[in-house]
């Protein structure tokens, strides 16, 4: 699954700061009202950045990408649009296909909705960043021999999903995969291929697919 | 060209590589992130594109404003689609478009564009826009239905009279969206020396000429690249409004823009599979020969066709009577689209196919029950084709049939299971007018270039394959360079007919160039061990040779027939597929790892025809109401059944396509299979769990079922 982590940089939120307000402003006289608002003003001003474009530092495949960025930039837009990683695709724009995946410490995350400035601080591994020395990862090298792909739009999400999921979990059974998966859409259809090349990654026996040639006659 | 005249060419014998599993030659680069994707140009300053859509599903567009647009920091240009008065005839049709330097800037410059208009009555589905009275789609028309394409032969009455079983049916299937993972869009470049393209496109020709005519540029002076693109399905050929639009942008601006479509507007104005309302009749004498069919439909193309001929995008009909033989062709059809304010349909992977097949497959299982004969009986008796008529065989005998096979409705239990069958039957053949070059260097390295893109289906490794196999070497040791119009002209990926276009060319040429190699350092076989000496004798100059499609080496026709096992929670409604058996011809196999990919990419694509997909247009506002995929579904990991893919190799027939036939029958196994569980048809796709409650009669206020 893709988890959106609030992040953890400036917790102290606007919404949990209202919210905080709620539970106690029943039993507040009027005349507190006043330094609610002086607090609120407060709180706001400490968290309020933009809207102009702000210095922002990502970590990505281990190097700091120090970029401007108006803090409603996402970090899909940061890395494919401000930066030439552009291995981490668009498909939707709105957190429903994964095709944007990529690893924010080691959990899978839709980068499309995850502002980069709050990716600031963590280790971000995109696609480009799995293969060490131009030698594939076990999930790249499955996915390659089991032709887990076709046009290969879908494809880094689906490595990014499964990678991140052997990083937890070194025996999946296929029912993990598919729980693994579930966010992340493939339009050519390349799933049973998906599935066979998350197992052999993990060195699971697969028999699942039977495929064979009969000669005509 | 070939200097020397090609005698008849003939596939080897015994290859090596042809017919065996070759790795995708660009998998590396696919899953590093090193390919870059039409969507990933980054071209020296290139700026962001963005289109304004109609939020209007019909108006009159009085004025469009783009001044406070152009006012929005880093917005560099922006166009209206045409200036001042217009009629617009769906939501989304496209009206402006902006040229920035961040994606943020045209979302905040789409807002700053003002738009004047002066909204109009629509219809958004078939059945108010067939109303005599209803909101005509087109102004130059009185009707929103076309004239009906009819066909009668034999005697179909008096045929009917004669049949010992007859049935009838109304079957539905939707509007289904073509949605590619990546979206419609271009990177376009336009100065005074002319235009260049990055088009994620089924067809890098048809673009070229497509801008060309658009922006009144000579066809010479414009370039289209694509590299990678992710996905088309049929709806990407031609540059497209985006197209258009993105080059008049860069024009503006004096820079490059790329204008990818967002997922919202992929669901309003790319393409479409047209919805089908299907009246059917089909008898049988006694033999269970089928001895007369009837059929009455509409359907709509969106705006296209039906009414204008300003709409282009083709009709709603399709094949019929599909695929089994009508005794003394007693038939009659009557097929007509009704225009609706919404987008154009473009061809979709096997156009018209899995919609006539439903309706037929469904209608002869009803026969069949009615008959009292087994469903697979009544096929192999009327499909007069003899390749399927093994794959029923083959198939029947791995699936487990006759064992499996029970009168609908007899499974026990609140899961029940049930099984059917469908098939299919495609065209493909090659494009004759398909031509290669190969470069051999002294170095012993080999170039093979051709206008062709490769949409998924592995266009690129297959050229490679064959290169190898002429030549003797490794597939990876082939270079092979695609998707650039200044390349000798490939096809467009369409119709499954790119395999048998670019085989038959691509070994052409290599032949070609293997003699001429040969023949010029007096090498006998520079195949193999002997290549790196002979390229050496070549001295400093690189060969390079062309060569052309040739008759012989590919043929029309692929078919196949398709098996499912489905379980339906009959509480739920929900239906689980357990396994699919697919037997399909495949001519002579190129690769067979990338052909088994396609078929399993068909299969999961019919079934979410089956199961999930379907658009839902809202009558009261005109708009797509499912533009995204939390409510657009498609076919997930977790759905996968169980798979049996059986290849009928068949070298002597040549190189056939495999893209459509592996989609066309899907669907239609699927819903028979349900019928047989449940004992009762949901005669409208996607089988949702909403329509097998009720088709069990477990919705008590059931209202009338419509698709858009
Ligand atoms: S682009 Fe992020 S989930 Fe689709
Ligand atoms: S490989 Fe094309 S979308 Fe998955």
């Amino acid at each position: 699954m893709n988890n959106s982590d609030p992040g953890k940089a400036g917790s102290f939120s606007r919404r949990s700061f209202l919210k905080s307000i709620g539970t106690t402003a029943v039993a507040t006289a009027a005349a507190q009202t006043q330094s609610i608002a002086a607090e609120l003003e407060k709180a706001n001003a400490e968290t309020t950045i933009g809207p102009g474009a702000v210095p922002v530092t990502l970590q990505v495949n281990g190097e700091a990408l120090k970029l401007q960025l108006e803090p409603r930039v996402t970090l899909l837009d940061a890395l494919r649009n401000y930066s030439s990683l552009t291995g981490s695709k668009e498909g939707c724009d709105r957190g429903t296909c994964g095709a944007c995946t990529v690893m924010i410490d080691d959990t899978p995350v839709y980068s499309c909705m995850k502002l980069a400035i709050e990716a600031q601080g963590h280790a971000i591994t995109t696609v480009e960043g799995l293969a060490k020395d131009g030698k594939l990862t076990k999930v790249q090298q499955a996915f390659m021999e089991r032709d887990a792909l076709m046009c290969g739009y879908c494809t880094p999400g689906f490595v990014m999903s499964v990678s991140a999921l052997l990083k937890k979990n070194f025996r999946p059974t296929a029912d993990e995969v598919r729980h693994a998966c579930v966010g992340n859409i493939c339009r050519c259809g390349t799933y049973p291929r998906i599935m066979e090349a998350a197992l052999q990654a993990a060195g699971v026996a697969t028999a699942m697919n039977k495929t064979e040639v009969i000669t005509y006659g | 060209m070939a200097d020397t005249p090609a005698p008849e060419l003939h596939w080897p014998k015994d290859p090596k590589y042809i017919s065996q599993s070759t790795r995708r030659i660009d998998a590396v680069a696919k899953l590093t992130g090193k390919a870059r994707y039409s969507s990933d140009i980054q071209a020296e300053g290139w700026l962001y594109g963005m289109i304004l859509r109609s939020k209007w599903a019909a108006a009159r567009i009085t004025s469009i404003n783009c001044e406070k647009a152009l006012k929005v920091p880093g917005i560099k240009a922006a166009v209206t689609v045409k200036d001042g008065e217009r009629r617009i005839h769906y939501y989304g049709e496209e009206l402006a478009a902006v040229a920035g330097t961040s994606k943020t800037a045209c979302l905040d410059a789409l807002r700053a564009i003002e738009v004047k208009a002066d909204e109009l009555p629509f219809a958004v589905r078939e059945e108010d826009a067939m109303k005599p009275d209803a909101p005509k789609v087109w102004d130059d028309t009185d009707s929103n239905v076309s004239k009906p394409k009819v066909t009668e032969r034999g005697e179909v009455d008096k045929a009917f009279s004669e049949c010992s079983a007859v049935v009838e049916g109304f079957f539905v299937t939707p509007v289904q969206i073509h949605h590619p993972m990546e979206t419609h869009g271009n990177t376009v470049s336009w100065t005074d020396e002319g235009v260049t393209a990055y088009a994620s496109t089924q067809g890098i020709s048809s673009v070229r000429d497509g801008l060309a005519g658009a922006l009144k540029v000579p066809n010479s002076q414009v370039r289209v690249l694509t590299d990678y693109m992710g996905g088309g399905f049929g709806a990407k050929f031609g540059q497209g409004v985006e197209g258009t639009l993105a080059a008049r942008l860069s024009k503006e601006a004096k820079a490059p823009v790329r204008l990818m479509l967002t997922r919202f507007d992929q669901a309003l104005a790319v393409g479409n599979r047209p919805s089908s309302f299907q009246k059917i009749k089909l008898g049988a004498t006694a033999d269970g020969k089928l001895h007369a069919f009837q059929l009455e439909s509409y359907g709509t193309a969106g705006i296209g066709a039906g009414a204008s001929s300003a709409g282009g995008g083709g009709g709603a009909d399709f094949p019929a009577p599909y695929l089994y033989k009508i005794a003394n062709d007693n038939v009659r059809v009557t097929q007509t689209t009704v225009a609706v304010n919404a987008g154009s349909a473009r061809a979709f992977r096997a156009p018209g196919n899995p919609t006539a097949s439903f309706a037929m497959e469904s209608i002869l299982d009803e026969l069949a029950v009615k008959m009292g004969v087994d469903p697979l009986e009544l096929r192999i008796k009327n499909d007069p084709n003899k390749e399927r008529q093994q794959e029923y065989k083959v198939g029947a005998e791995r699936f487990g049939w006759k064992e499996k096979y029970k009168k609908p409705g007899s499974s026990p239990g609140v899961i029940k299971t049930g099984i059917g069958l469908a098939s299919a039957t495609w065209g493909g053949g090659g494009s004759k007018n398909t031509r290669g070059e190969v470069q051999i260097s002294p170095d012993g390295s080999v170039e093979v270039r051709m206008g062709v893109q490769d949409l998924g289906t592995g266009t690129r490794t297959v050229l490679a394959v064959i290169a190898a196999e002429v030549f003797g070497l490794k597939p990876e040791q082939i270079t092979v360079k695609i998707g650039d119009t200044h390349y000798p002209p490939g096809p467009g990926s369409g119709g499954s007919t790119t395999c048998a276009s670019i085989s038959p060319a691509i070994f052409d040429t290599c032949t070609n160039a293997l003699q001429q190699l040969q023949t010029q350092t007096g090498i006998a076989d520079a195949r193999g061990e002997n290549w790196l000496g002979a390229c050496k004798k070549l001295g400093v100059n690189p060969l390079t040779v062309q060569g052309k499609w040739q008759e012989g080496l590919s043929s029309r026709g692929a078919g196949g027939v398709q098996f499912a096992e489905v379980a339906v929670d009959t509480e739920t409604g929900l239906v689980t597929v357990k396994k699919m058996t697919c037997v399909h011809d495949c001519g002579l196999i190129i690769n067979k790892l990338t052909l088994e990919s396609q078929i399993y990419g068909g299969v999961i694509m019919g079934m979410g025809y089956a199961l999930y997909e379907q658009r839902v247009m809202d009558r009261q506002s005109g708009v797509v109401l499912n533009p995204n995929f939390e409510t657009y579904k498609l076919t997930g990991l977790s759905d996968m059944p169980e798979f049996d893919i059986v290849l009928l190799n068949m070298p002597e027939r040549g190189v056939i396509g495999i893209g459509e036939p592996a989609t066309i029958p899907t669907a239609s196994a699927i819903a028979n299979a349900v019928a047989n569980a449940i004992g009762v048809r949901v005669s409208s796709l996607p089988i949702t769990p909403d329509k097998v409650l009720q088709a069990l009669g477990k919705v008590p206020t059931a209202k009338p079922e419509s698709v858009s």
